[in-house]
């Protein structure tokens, strides 16, 4: 196929390998976007649904919010906060905290939740403070469900990272944005290509990560699933 | 927000709308076309459960955009584009959710289902698939609300449902359109969220004496 080759010759064309406007520079610009809005979406949805999850409060909310939160359209907030705020990072960030925020307090929440009753109540009468018990006890317990929240939000966060583009910004949406209005098919379709490994890419390294941080006494892989398909998580 | 400009784009947002739901309502019902067959194998032989979960779920991790732009070359700048996508996002969830809801019907149920004398076909229909339903459906409202997102877009390829708005809005720098989009889109899924909480309800009326 036709298409195909010019692909290759998109990939294997040195021009497009350097400089900024490279696939390197718009490469480390995307992850650096990913990661700034992951990270302060972690921040704000970590400690709010830990209080949450231990105190047992906004049960309702908590779980919800993933839902309504995937209704929101990121291409809508990202042009309605670029217009309000003018030509900055604000409307790219906005847009990806927004859509990071919602997994990560719902999967955390529910985690922290389902830790046995039975657990937390031995854990409370050896003694340990509720602090303690959060930390020690209800945390490393639901970290499986806390690592899928951050996962499914940094998968989405890297895929949407892409309409930083649309309102002029670099990143991989570039060759998207660019080749979608010149008609070029060759380096649209390389930049998806690209987003989509990268999508990946950030999926797998997240798995990973997950191994790494779960203690090996806690992986009840089929209950995790089973949690999972009940809250929809994205994470397969 | 200008008021004035929704009152003289009342037909242009019924049409946006009537194609966003179009386009949702066709790619769930295509999704579960190809994802209930997926399950049902999925369910009855384990060994294929994982590599159709690992499919789809590659599927799923493609960006839209990228999704949607690497589907131009086969299908072009057509509404085929955008309702081929939009499928493809749809079944990671049907088909999970329908696996682990066939797989949620406890052995005894089936066992005594058998014992009285149901073949295959009759306990998948009258035992398994009611039983499994509170979770099949609640695939469906995730894919529902997930898709109604996603229509938005397709604005990029010139569709858009309620998110051609957006790019309006960006290419006169004007909000109204943009927030028109916005919360007609989420209300949309809410609306379609409540819409299949009620009809499992109504499927499944046992579940509602309990209470």
């Amino acid at each position: 196929m036709e298409f195909l080759a010019d692909l290759f010759e998109w990939f294997s064309d040195p021009i497009n390998w350097s400089g900024t406007e490279g696939i390197p520079a718009r490469l480390w610009e995307h992850i650096q976007y990913s990661l700034i809005a992951t990270f302060i979406g972690a921040l704000i949805a970590l400690p709010l649904a830990l209080v949450l999850g231990h105190t047992g409060r906004g049960g309702l909310l908590a779980i919800n919010l993933t839902n309504t939160g995937r209704a929101i359209p990121s291409l809508g907030i990202i042009i309605l906060v670029y217009i309000a705020a003018g030509l900055n990072l604000l409307p790219v960030y906005a847009a990806l905290v927004a859509l990071a925020i919602p997994p990560i307090v719902t999967n955390t929440y529910v985690g922290i939740r389902s830790v046995d009753r039975g657990v937390r109540e031995s854990a409370e009468g050896m003694g340990l403070t509720g602090f303690q018990v959060l930390k020690d006890v209800e945390i490393p317990v639901a970290m499986p469900l806390i690592m899928a929240g951050i996962r499914t939000s940094a998968v989405q966060v890297v895929a949407t990272a892409t309409l930083a583009a649309y309102i002029g910004f670099g990143g991989l949406g570039r060759f998207l944005i660019d080749g979608l209005a010149t008609f070029d098919l060759a380096q649209m379709t390389g930049g998806a290509v690209l987003v989509a490994v990268l999508s990946l890419a950030v999926e797998v390294a997240f798995g990973a990560l997950q191994n790494a941080l779960v203690s090996e006494g806690v992986a009840p892989r089929k209950r995790t699933a089973t949690i999972r398909a009940k809250l929809g998580s994205t994470t397969a | 927000m200008d008021w004035a400009w929704v009152g003289s784009h009342l037909d242009d947002i019924q049409h946006l709308l009537l194609q966003h739901i179009t386009f949702t309502v066709s790619a769930l019902f295509f999704g579960f076309i190809i994802a209930f067959p997926l399950a049902l194998v999925a369910a009855r032989y384990p060994r294929l459960y994982q590599p159709i979960l690992g499919i789809t779920g590659v599927l799923f991790t493609i960006p839209s955009i990228a999704l949607f732009l690497l589907l131009l070359p086969f299908t072009g700048l057509s509404e085929t584009t955008c309702i081929l996508g939009l499928t493809i996002y749809t079944l990671l969830v049907l088909v999970r959710n329908t696996v682990e809801g066939l797989r949620g019907v406890p052995d005894d149920v089936k066992e005594a289902a058998e014992a009285m004398g149901y073949r295959p076909l009759a306990l998948l229909m009258k035992v398994e698939l009611p039983i499994a339903l509170p979770v099949v459906i609640a695939g469906l409202r995730i894919a529902a609300v997930t898709t109604i997102g996603l229509v938005t877009i397709t604005a990029l390829i010139t569709f858009g449902g309620l998110g051609a708005f957006f790019i309006d809005g960006f290419r006169r720098d004007f909000a109204t359109p943009i927030i028109v989009g916005i919360v007609l889109s989420v209300a949309l899924a809410v609306a379609a969220d409540l819409s299949l909480v009620g009809v499992q309800r109504v499927l499944t009326p046992w579940a509602r004496t309990r209470r």
